[in-house]
């Protein structure tokens, strides 16, 4: 099962190799990846999408909680949360295709944000299945390429005492 | 006043306790060697490989339960300990490891002796950090020693560039550390440790599983008294040995794919499982699927990862053991305050595992011909009088003496078990010495380990540290060998150590006293006289090549499928004479026919 995972580091050199370390060591894989500081300069946050059955992603949480500069780790799967990807897809549009790509991007509320002679870059945000349809409404228009920002997840506020499934001497203190 | 990163280094170490500094020089380490040589408050182990110094604090550390100190330059320096280090983060080693490292400007640049000393021990470390500025030396110090010794100890890696050592500033050691990411649980889990008591007193058949946890945990008196109080039966992993006394009466040694066959039944047939700082490592297991089948399992470790690991627990509890043994033992008192009562509730259980000893005890045949190793480990062990502190190497004779050795005491059984590194023991040996000059110490190798670290005889000789090594010779890389012959139709590839170095005039040349036993008749002989003897003694026995190790749990097997002595077509083709010829007379090594 896929899970989404909220590493909050310390914002060090160094940290990120550690955790992409412990994933290569085991031979888990990291499905994406996304990093970037938090509201506090001193710390960052790691997101990272990973697919296990139950047994291996318990060792991933307690093998990211076991790094010296790791704060916490969220396992979003477990509660109910938001999820949300950018994706830049540059599309090849023939004269006889604009008009459908144009209504694609507006069907899915994304930005066409670079035009050329014979591309469109469209701009699209959203969670996992909003931009996967995307992308296949696109396909046959032919995508010339595409890059994804990885996935981001912040959990619902109201479900923020949604009591840990796991024992709490797992969680750091 | 200001002081440099060097002084302020030399400072720290002081501050920690540390005593003794296991290292070898380079360039980037120039500065901090220099103000080393002018403290008298530090030793320094000048060793002949860095290998030896990681090593050599290793059995410091195993011995001492505080931190081995290791000091080496960068590059080769660096990457020289890194089996040292691995082998410390597989068996939960507290080391600190000082490594040299170019200047900072020129970090990157493929510079002389540069190598990436983080990133290479990352996968090999507790924790490590590169120091870019003298201002954060003394903290990363602190944190380091810390970090090794507490929780699940292990190995931290401290990289001080060459103008970080030079560099001056204030010092100040800090009082505490704060990491916010890093906070140990110790305490356990009040409903886990109840639960886990009411599992005791319920269960028919329970079996407590020791491992090297119970040794850096401290827990030696907790767990001889939850198996007293409650009359269960206790074995010990490779690392767990010594926690337990071997000689007392619930003592069932060790388990595992060596390990008795009495105590692999009791794990096969136990309803219930008290594991206490072990990791259900493979060499135990066997075949995950079969193992321990009936037993609900309670398992105590300081490590969340080491629970449901490879096996699953019924009743997790994290802490550390020592404290949660010792709140459980009081749970367990105030259930039942009755031993009369507890022992004949035992009895049956007990008795059924002492007609396992009797129906398949630990057995060799020692002829007047060729000395059996058995026999050597069970010797030394006599004439140790079970007191001495004892390092190994690794394969067979570990084995044997894992088997024969039946410790006392915690921190007198220091040997590399996760990562089984060959050439640990010697080095070892050494620095549990430094650590106790006073107490014997005694190395079991063999001829193919040694010879992967024996530069250091010459620590051994210049501090006249009074190392007995005893060196079972049997002219093959004996472990190897035995899963030849059994897996492999004796096809014995590179297992054979043909020419054999002559070890009396090694030693010699070493200026440390060389004995010889070539049959059994002369081995308590040279045994007696080389532990009689003050200074360090190599002692070159020399034993049958073709002995195998018993019980056996072949790779994969499952626990209570163990083999008990040479497969019938083993010992056929070897009474044809086909598959093999001796020849094990003096000088000569193992030829294949």
């Amino acid at each position: 099962m896929e899970h989404i995972i909220s590493v909050l580091v310390e914002n060090k050199f160094g940290v990120l190799a550690r955790v992409a370390g412990l994933f290569s060591a085991r031979g888990y894989n990291i499905e994406s990846l996304s990093v970037a500081p938090t509201l506090d300069p001193t710390t960052s946050m790691i997101t990272i999408v990973t697919i296990g059955d139950d047994r291996i992603i318990e060792q991933i949480m307690k093998q990211l909680n076991k790094v010296v500069e790791v704060l916490s780790v969220v396992d979003h799967t477990e509660t109910d949360f938001l999820d949300r990807e950018t994706v830049l897809i540059k599309v090849n549009t023939k004269p006889e295709h604009r008009d459908e790509a144009i209504r694609i991007a507006e069907i899915f509320r994304a930005k066409i944000v670079d035009s050329s002679p014979t591309t469109y870059t469209i701009e699209i945000t959203g969670d996992v299945d909003k931009v996967e349809a995307m992308i296949s409404m696109l396909k046959p228009l032919g995508i010339k390429d595409l890059i994804r920002t990885g996935r981001i997840a912040i959990a619902r506020e109201t479900t923020r005492t949604a009591s840990p499934r796991r024992e709490p001497a797992l969680l750091k203190p | 006043m200001k002081i440099t990163g060097a002084e302020i280094f030399c400072e720290s170490l002081r501050r920690e306790g540390v005593k003794t500094i296991f290292g070898l020089p380079g360039g980037v380490v120039l500065k901090i060697f220099d103000v080393l040589c002018q403290r008298k408050d530090l030793q320094l182990i000048l060793t002949r490989h860095e290998q030896g110094a990681a090593h050599m604090a290793e059995g410091y550390a195993k011995a001492t339960g505080k931190a081995g100190v290791v000091l080496v330059t960068s590059g080769p320096g660096m990457t020289n300990i890194v089996t040292g280090l691995a082998d410390a983060h597989m068996d939960s080693v507290p080391l600190v490891a000082f490594t040299g490292q170019v200047s900072t400007d020129l970090i990157g640049n493929d510079a002389f002796q540069e190598a990436d000393n983080v990133g290479i021990s990352r996968p090999c470390t507790k924790h490590n950090v590169l120091v870019k500025d003298v201002n954060d030396l003394a903290q990363a110090i602190k944190e380091a020693f810390y970090i090794a010794t507490s929780g699940r100890p292990g190995p931290v890696l401290v990289d001080i560039p060459k103008d970080v050592s030079i560099a001056k500033t204030e010092f100040k050691y800090p009082d505490k550390v704060n990491l916010r990411g890093y906070r140990p649980f110790t305490g356990g889990d009040k409903s886990q440790i109840r639960q886990a008591a009411e599992a005791i007193m319920s269960a028919k058949r329970p079996v407590i599983y020791v491992g090297g946890g119970a040794v850096f945990g401290d827990a030696s008196d907790e767990v001889r008294e939850l198996a007293e109080i409650t009359q269960i039966p206790v074995t010990m992993t490779l690392m767990g040995l010594g926690t337990f006394p071997g000689t007392h009466e619930l003592s069932m040694g060790m388990l595992g794919m060596h390990g008795g066959y009495w105590s692999n039944m009791a794990m096969h047939q136990a309803d219930l499982l008290i594991a206490v700082g072990a990791r259900f490592d493979d060499r135990v297991t066997g075949k995950l699927s079969e193992f321990c089948p009936e037993a609900r399992v309670i398992h105590i470790d300081i490590d969340p990862t080491s629970i449901r690991k490879t096996f699953h627990a019924h009743i997790p509890i994290v802490g550390d053991v020592k404290s949660v043994l010792r709140q459980m033992n009081v749970v367990l008192r105030s259930m039942d305050g009755n031993p009369a009562a507890m022992k004949a509730r035992r009895s049956p259980w007990l008795k059924q595992i002492d007609a396992w000893k009797k129906e398949h005890p630990l057995v060799y045949k020692q002829d007047d011909k060729i000395t059996k190793p058995q026999y050597v480990v069970e010797k030394l062990y006599e004439l140790t009088k079970h007191e001495a502190i004892v390092a190994t190497d690794v394969g067979q004779h570990q084995m044997f003496a894992a088997q024969y050795f039946k410790g006392k005491k915690p921190r007198t059984w220091l040997t590399s078990g996760g990562l089984g590194t060959m050439g640990f023991g010697f080095p070892a040996a050494i620095g549990a010495q430094v650590a106790f000059p006073n107490r014997q110490v005694v190395c079991i190798t063999s001829e193919g380990s040694f010879q992967m670290n024996l530069q250091e005889l010459v620590v051994a000789a210049e501090h006249n540290l009074p190392v007995k090594i005893v060196l079972l010779n049997n002219g093959v890389h004996g472990m190897v060998r035995q899963w030849q012959d059994l897996f492999y139709e004796s096809r014995y590839s590179a297992s054979l150590l043909g020419k054999k170095p002559d070890f009396v005039k090694l030693a010699d040349a070493y200026g440390i006293k060389g004995l010889r036993a070539l049959k059994p008749s002369e081995v308590d002989d040279v045994l007696k006289e080389g532990l009689r003897h003050k200074g360090p003694v190599l002692m070159d026995i020399h034993t049958d090549p073709f002995e195998n190790c018993y019980p056996m749990i072949p790779a994969g097997g499952a626990q209570h499928e163990m083999m008990l002595e040479d497969p019938a077509e083993l010992v056929q083709s070897r009474k044809g004479g086909t598959a093999r010829k001796r020849k094990v007379d003096e000088g000569e090594g193992v030829l294949p026919s």
